[in-house]
């Protein structure tokens, strides 16, 4: 397991191959990149998106988010990297990256991580147009997103 | 004994205040107690009873409105989270 809070871009390429290197056990790579969404403040286009987190708490969080699917799953690696400061619309903000021997491990822990990144990681997005500055509020859609792996828990 | 408090996001741009220490008073003992008592201040701070779903973590890990706090904790407020 690797995670990595960073104000610089990443190569989801480079990532695969580092991942991937030296290894002839792996039989299934699901990756998923989050990318800021060009979008209306107003009636302003946004010029930019400010991440903002929790050092500390942030690694910890996403630690345990990816211990869970380890524990969840038979997983061979994971990698993410979470991009935090501003950034343009169309730039990468999230990379997940789970290799396992089969998709259907990789396919759920990659959708697994992601749905617990979005709603208990501390990150906080806000979005900045020419004139205004609003910060983005979650959505009950996220949170719901988690219920199904609770569900299929018991 | 102090406690260290942060805040985030729109609560920290709302207070003006990223961080501070903060002498504990022998009573509070929970999270929903230590909100009342800087809410106490008055505005801005009553920002931190009337936000909706505002969330608390204390030392790190997500914490509900009935998690203890003791002298030493590191006890963080801010809005739900949106990453991703």
């Amino acid at each position: 397991m690797s995670v990595t809070i960073q104000v610089a871009d990443f190569d989801c390429g480079q990532e695969i191959a580092a991942m991937t290197k030296g290894r002839d056990d792996i039989g299934a790579l699901a990756s998923f990149i989050g990318l800021v969404r060009a979008d209306t403040l107003g009636t302003e286009n946004i010029d930019s998106m400010q991440l903002e987190h929790y050092p500390g708490m942030t690694e910890k969080a996403l630690a345990e988010i990816v211990a869970a699917a380890e524990k969840r799953w038979m997983l061979q690696s994971v990698r993410v990297i979470h991009r935090v400061g501003k950034l343009l619309p169309g730039e990468q903000i999230v990379l997940v990256l789970v290799a396992a021997s089969h998709r259907g491990a990789a396919f759920a822990a990659c959708e697994f991580i992601m749905d617990f990144l979005k709603t208990r990681a501390p990150f906080w997005k806000k979005e900045v147009s020419e004139h205004y500055g609003q910060w983005v509020e979650a959505r009950d859609k996220d949170e719901m997103a988690l219920q199904r792996w609770q569900d299929a828990e018991k | 004994m102090h406690i260290h408090l942060l805040y985030f996001a729109g609560l920290r741009e709302v207070l003006g205040v990223a961080t501070e220490t903060l002498e504990l008073p022998a009573e509070i003992e929970t999270v929903a107690g230590l909100r009342e008592l800087l809410a106490a201040r008055g505005a801005p701070w009553t920002a931190l009873v009337t936000t909706k779903n505002l969330r608390a973590a204390v030392n790190q890990e997500m914490a509900g409105q009935d998690a203890r706090v003791h002298a030493g904790d590191e006890v963080a407020f801010f809005p739900p989270v949106t990453g991703g």
